[in-house]
């Protein structure tokens, strides 16, 4: 018999019961809430007189609608409001953890669960939103589910699955100087296309994978579901195991020593069988760029916009000019020659102190171009600002013509007061470069923290790996 | 859940691949604590021409006359035919929420998103995964006043000149949304064994069941 894939062992671990057809009911160990995706299922708990099943396996914290300026005066928007006091609310009602807008632990969902230790190894993950597949970086299954599960997973503590098949994404090697976790995920994606892990749970290996700090791992797992996959995977290591040393809800004593035993068997057998195995080769990876409205339209920054005139498929071709369009692109530009009207350094992808430092130490001295209208960088929780704060990264970025915010999902999605104006055009840290995602007519430039700090300095993009001194 | 058993009916034909639910239905709208009154907000940067808002009054925004679904031939259309990885990013339940309220009941299309594939059973929506050259004839057969029959529980899509394409479905969900049930009460009836699972669990993982 072969071995098992890391998912098969966290898929066996979780399994409460399973019908003739394979759909199992899997246990769900952590659900994290947020304020967008959460009020219907509280609803539908309510009309049905139902109450958590495991209370104090949940915790809520409100990250897409709040502000990143003036938290002491409360959001403006009336409905963003409600939607964040309808949180407050439930939570009271039906006895969840939340930390409110005011509590130094809040921020991005996906940020403050890992620094918590809320999200362990081992576990299974699950929060009503795709990025979910962040959590996968520490050998959890976690995963995105829509409002109805949600509900479904109060109620229950459990979810209706299937299993997914196993796909093994290997980077080799080492990366090149200025090459981030950010461009390792986005050239996967380039290859594979947006619905390339479709059905199923991608694990990341390889020497690069394994050099990548928790961060950057969460960076890579992250953007597994740009690349169709529910679920990323990062098997557990070392690093993983000394990231959670200590977290405030890390496990404590004689716990912690039992947890790291278990935590230890969280890698795929020598023998597992894939059912599909992707290699890449880490040194010929660039810095990426992407050019159109899919995070699959993608190429390094040395290069030019490509041209759907030589795309065989008509769909593509199609996107392609579509997409050419809606940027204010033409084909055979090259990269470095497009120009920027916004840089957004944050998001559940690109907001953590790692990614924090590798943006400051490009703009350390210098200055925000004249072209940029504004340059933002949105921490990912108030203890990822506090400590940036600490290391006087705030005063580099602000020395350099940027604008240093409050925690949140911010200018990724622009549900709050955070936005691109129509034809604006953003290099942006966050995931996704879809039509309209970042505000209506905005034009979204997919980058790593040190490209998105660079283009600032510049006005337009530039190769980091170029820059002399870029210890990134 | 509303159930879905067979219907007839005309069918859109949205010739893109990678509709993301940002598209199907804008991040503003997303801000209503509600579960119904998507749909005419549905596809609002394509639809309209101008910026949508929450609770805005749709009757009298101008309309791209050029998208598909503002064409006087597929008004009251329940079918929607669509290109590979319809409905991927965000797992907004909002956007099989949005095309149910706007009176769509089946997407046809080569492949779905994961998760919004998974939401739109929730929803008595049933997503239909054809192979790509079939749906291609389709895309190419359209025209005014086409019809398909879409017979879940034969699991087949028929033409109007009476051909026959069958597809598949999960045996699980397809008789949860013929029969239009509620997936928590039908888990609930394995209490006991969650119950038996989480005493067992807790022997090897204590520190999860520290409450």
């Amino acid at each position: 018999m072969s071995g098992k894939t890391l998912y098969d062992k966290l898929w066996e671990d979780h399994v409460v019961y399973t019908e003739d057809d394979g759909s199992s009911l899997i246990y769900i160990d952590c659900h994290l809430i947020h304020e967008v995706t959460s009020p219907q299922a509280f609803e539908g708990l309510r009309l049905a007189s139902r109450k958590p099943w495991r209370q104090s396996r949940n915790l809520a914290v409100a990250d897409h609608n709040v502000p990143t300026t003036d938290r002491d005066k409360g959001i403006a928007d009336p409905v963003s409001r409600l939607q964040v006091e309808t949180l407050d609310k439930n939570c009271t009602e039906f006895g969840i953890t939340e930390f409110g807008m005011a509590d130094a632990r809040q921020g991005i969902v996906h940020v403050v669960g890992p620094e918590q230790g809320v999200t362990l190894p081992g576990m299974t993950i699950v929060c009503g939103d795709s990025h979910t597949s962040t959590h996968g970086a520490s050998g959890a299954l976690a995963f995105g589910i829509g409002t109805s599960e949600v509900e479904h997973v109060l109620a229950t503590q459990c979810l209706v699955q299937k299993k997914a098949k196993n796909l093994l994404i290997k980077v080799n090697g080492q990366v090149g100087k200025g090459v981030t976790a950010k461009d390792i995920v986005l050239a996967i994606i380039g290859k594979i296309g947006t619905a390339g892990g479709n059905g199923y749970t991608i694990e990341f290996a390889g020497e690069a994978i394994r050099a990548l700090s928790m961060e950057g791992r969460m960076t890579i797992c992250n953007m597994a579901i740009e690349a169709g996959a529910r679920a990323g995977l990062v098997a557990v290591d070392d690093v993983t195991i000394d990231y959670y040393r200590n977290r405030p809800y890390s496990p404590k004593g004689n716990d912690w020593f039992m947890a790291e035993r278990l935590w230890q068997q969280l890698y795929s057998d020598a023998d597992a069988v894939f059912d599909k195995v992707m290699q890449l080769d880490a040194a010929l990876i660039k810095p990426q760029v992407t050019w159109g409205t899919s995070p699959e339209l993608v190429v390094a920054v040395d290069e030019t916009v490509p041209d759907p005139a030589l795309e065989p498929d008509a769909v593509k071709r199609q996107g392609m000019m579509r997409a050419l369009e809606y940027m204010g692109l033409q084909a055979g530009q090259a990269i470095t020659d497009i120009t920027l009207d916004k840089v957004f350094i944050g998001s559940c992808t690109n907001s953590r102190i790692e990614d924090l430092r590798a943006a400051a130490v490009v703009v350390e001295g210098k200055k925000v171009a004249a072209n940029i209208k504004q340059a933002l960088v949105v921490p990912g929780s108030g203890l990822v600002k506090r400590q940036a704060e600490d290391e006087g990264l705030d005063k580099l970025f602000v020395d350099a013509g940027f604008e240093w915010r409050e925690p949140g999902c911010s200018m990724c999605l622009a549900m709050n007061a955070d936005r691109l104006e129509e034809g604006e055009r953003c290099a942006s840290t966050s995931n996704r470069n879809f039509e309209g995602r970042q505000g209506y007519g905005g034009r979204t430039h997919l980058v790593s923290p040190a490209m998105a700090a660079a283009a600032a300095i510049a006005g337009h993009f530039v190769d980091v790996s170029s820059l002399e001194g870029a210890a990134v | 859940m509303k159930a879905f058993t067979k219907i007839t009916s005309l069918i859109v034909p949205l010739d893109r691949a990678n509709v993301d639910t940002d598209a199907i239905i804008p991040k503003q709208f997303l801000k209503s604590i509600r579960r119904a009154g998507f749909g005419p907000y549905l596809f609002d940067e394509w639809r309209y021409l101008d910026q949508g808002e929450p609770d805005m009054d749709c009757t009298n925004r101008p309309l791209n006359k050029d998208f598909v679904l503002n064409k006087p031939e597929y008004q009251g259309a329940e079918i929607l035919l669509a290109r590979e990885n319809f409905g991927c990013g965000s797992s907004r339940e909002h956007a099989p929420w949005a095309l149910e309220d706007f009176g769509f009941r089946a997407i046809i299309a080569p492949s779905f998103a994961d998760i919004f594939y998974n939401n739109c059973f929730k929803n008595g929506l049933l997503p239909i995964i054809l192979a790509a050259e079939l749906v291609d004839g389709l895309f190419n057969e359209i025209s005014a006043g086409y019809k398909l029959t879409v017979d879940l529980e034969t699991q087949k899509i028929v033409t109007p000149d009476g051909r026959e394409m069958g597809f598949d479905i999960d045996g699980n969900r397809k008789y949860r949304l013929l029969n239009g049930l509620d997936d928590i009460a039908l888990s609930l009836l394995y209490a006991d064994k969650i119950k038996a699972y989480e005493a067992e669990r807790a022997k090897r993982a204590p520190w999860l069941f520290v409450d």
